[in-house]
């Protein structure tokens, strides 16, 4: 579960984000869109707790952010713009060591399993160094589902994946969002976004300045929706 | 699934553990270091060309001076290894106590830094014909390397997330570390020539206590140094 | 940040311009006539008096820094930012002319042009680390970033102070140098008169007011800076 009321992020002088507010509920996988630098990625980590917000309210998995973070990590899990895997481990010792970080119990079991999902599982000796950018993002993945967390964030997380990744990448969230996980993901490929999400939010001006669930029926594609929503913000403030 | 937060003690072991292993897998840190440290033996042996006798007085001397250099090499891989996909924030994200992520990458500076200095010992020893077996010595080696590691690894935090991060770690190491590689040099040298404790203990002390002070303050102010 | 410093600057601190104008004038009256001829050492000992004002109102500087940089981690508002910098380059050229002076000191006292005096060498070594601070400073880019950094290391580096100065003595008592001059405690070792003590004293008070003032005009000059910015990327936002 996400409830954010009120956020706001300035950084030095910059306002990234103003006053947003948005929710996802368990079983949802709601898709962000938002043009470059609208601050998709600075409420990602917001939520994440890998950066705290200027003012607002956050619930997260049932615990108060920032207050609570420390509680709230375990059940996020997260995969930003950056690998977060250290290049001179194999893809499983890098695992290994992500499970010795969130506590799990039957590790080994449990990091062969993640590497079978994503497709990794022969590879697992070999060092990260050498993965590609489609077997880099897939061990990402395979990180940020490792501890089985109630909130996923993914930042872009097609990025870099061919069909076949893609389509396991899909199913593989979809089943979460089965088992009850709540999850947001931020996206630039329109065609990703209407093949998963049940809603799509844009993020415009700081803040959730359009939003669309997949059960309204509307006349308009998800394209133009889209493309109306940047246009009327472009409008709003100033008022022409 | 069950997930249990990892405890303090458990988590500083994995990072250590983890930092072991990226290093037996690249063997990039130690080598360098471990060069590094030997070429500055030998400059110091043509610069300071000393008869026999007048080695002993500086033996102390050079041996921390090298044990200074060479651990910025050290400092800086070890948080640049953390810089690289922004593996930092994979620990941030972590359900675990920040100030683990301080003592873990302490400790694994320090191992790093004591292999080094082990390995320069016998060496220094052939080359200079100079006894360094002396326990005195090696208990000062290990507190002068607390005290530096402990300071290093904060300001290595810092220095890698600036532009200049080479230049910066030794400048602002250095003025820092000098109570402790004095101190240390003092006792190194007393130990070494034999000297009755009772002259070398105001030494010691000193090291002790700046060792206390550096590991608190840094220990403070680490989760001010990697927050966003 | 308000829109205060676009004002003019303050009557008291103008007054104050013209106070420690005033009070460097009289005062150096005082070291050079008033003050008696030291019998040993002659007239270089009056480098005394500006050295010592030099240097305690330095290490007070640092310490302001270190207030200031406490502050900043606390409450995290620019201005104690600001006030960390200006703090720190005034310790930093008070540290200097303390130095400086030391060491003209030294050369007629003691034929070297330095001597590894705990006191001068400790001055040096903290005029490094201020001086590092500044290095760490201009690294780093981000505002917020670069305060809270410079805070922690302004408060890092004093604290190593004491420690150096320890480790200095400690040095000095069981080998005495051999390169340089005698004896630390030889240095500047005189009875001071009344005189000299009034000529101290008032020495000391105007280099209280004169590092205020530069403190002073160097914070507005840092929130200025700062408001300059704030607006020119308020600017560029739109």
């Amino acid at each position: 579960m996400i409830e954010v009321t009120g956020l706001s992020k300035r950084f030095a002088n910059k306002h990234v984000l103003k006053g947003l507010e948005i929710t996802v509920t368990p079983g949802e996988i709601v898709a962000l869109l938002g043009a470059n630098g609208a601050g998709k990625t600075t409420l990602l980590r917001i939520l994440a707790a890998l950066s705290n917000p200027t003012l607002g309210k956050i619930k997260i998995g049932g615990h108060a952010l920032p207050a609570e973070a420390a509680a709230a990590r375990g059940r996020i899990g997260f995969l930003g713009h950056k690998t977060l895997l250290y290049s001179d481990l194999s893809a499983e010792q890098n695992l290994l060591f992500c499970s010795r970080l969130y506590g799990i119990q039957n590790a080994n079991s449990r990091v062969d399993e993640v590497l079978e999902l994503v497709n990794l599982f022969r590879r697992k000796r070999d060092p990260v160094r050498i993965f590609s950018r489609g077997m880099l993002q897939r061990l990402s993945i395979g990180r940020a589902i490792l501890h089985n967390p109630q909130v996923l964030l993914l930042d872009e997380a097609h990025t870099g994946l061919d069909q076949d990744s893609a389509a396991m990448l899909n199913e593989l969230l979809r089943s979460l969002s089965k088992e009850g996980a709540t999850i947001l993901m931020a996206s630039h490929d329109l065609d990703r976004v209407s093949e998963l999400a049940y809603r799509v939010d844009v993020l415009v001006s700081g803040r959730i300045a359009a939003s669309r669930s997949k059960s309204e029926k509307s006349s308009s594609s998800l394209a133009q929706f889209y493309a109306d929503a940047l246009q009327s913000e472009k409008r709003g403030p100033r008022g022409n | 699934m069950e997930i249990k937060s990892p405890g303090f003690l458990a988590s500083i072991k994995a990072i250590l553990w983890k930092d072991i292993a990226i290093e037996w897998r690249s063997r990039q840190m130690l080598s360098a270091m471990m060069i590094f440290a030997l070429l500055v033996i030998l400059i110091f042996n043509f610069a300071l060309e000393l008869d026999a006798r007048a080695r002993i007085n500086v033996t102390a001397g050079v041996l921390w001076a090298t044990f200074a250099f060479a651990g910025t090499l050290g400092l800086n891989r070890s948080m640049a290894i953390e810089k690289e996909g922004d593996a930092l924030d994979g620990l941030l994200l972590a359900p675990i106590d920040r100030s683990t992520i301080y003592f873990g990458k302490l400790l694994g500076n320090l191992l790093f830094m004591f292999v080094v200095e082990l390995i320069t010992l016998p060496v220094y020893s052939v080359l200079y014909n100079v006894n360094l077996f002396n326990a005195g010595l090696l208990l000062v080696i290990v507190l002068g390397s607390l005290g530096y590691a402990a300071v290093g690894t904060l300001l290595a935090s810092m220095a890698v997330q600036a532009r200049t991060r080479d230049l910066l770690l030794p400048v602002l190491l250095f003025p820092v570390v000098i109570p402790a590689l004095v101190a240390a040099i003092r006792a190194s040298s007393g130990f070494l020539s034999g000297l009755e404790v009772e002259f070398i203990m105001p030494s010691l002390n000193l090291l002790i206590a700046y060792d206390l002070v550096m590991l608190a303050l840094a220990y403070m102010f680490f989760d001010f140094v990697i927050e966003e | 940040m308000k829109n205060d410093y676009l004002d003019e600057t303050p009557q008291l601190l103008k007054v104050l311009n013209w106070i420690s104008v005033l009070l460097l004038l009289i005062a150096s009256w005082m070291v050079f006539f008033y003050a008696p001829l030291e019998a040993v050492m002659g007239q270089v000992q009056r480098v005394f008096y500006f050295h010592v004002a030099a240097g305690w109102l330095g290490m007070a500087a640092f310490f302001v820094a270190v207030v200031a940089g406490i502050a900043y981690l606390i409450r995290r508002t620019a201005k104690w930012d600001v006030l960390g910098v200006a703090a720190v380059e005034l310790g930093l050229i008070y540290m200097f002319v303390n130095i400086v002076s030391g060491s003209i000191w030294a050369r007629p006292a003691w034929n070297s042009w330095w001597t590894w005096d705990p006191r001068l060498v400790t001055a040096t070594v903290m005029e490094l680390v201020y001086l590092a601070y500044l290095m760490l400073r201009q690294g780093i880019e981000e505002p917020e970033r670069r305060a809270r950094f410079g805070a922690v290391y302004a408060i890092l580096g004093f604290a190593t102070v004491p420690l150096t100065f320890f480790s200095i003595r400690i040095w000095r008592t069981i080998h005495p140098v051999v390169i340089g001059s005698g004896d630390a405690g030889a240095k500047g070792s005189f009875e001071m008169t009344s005189t000299m003590l009034q000529t101290f004293m008032f020495s000391l008070a105007t280099f209280t007011v004169l590092g205020i003032v530069l403190l002073w005009h160097r914070y507005r000059l840092g929130k200025l800076e700062a408001q300059v910015e704030e607006m020119r990327m308020e600017a560029l936002d739109y």
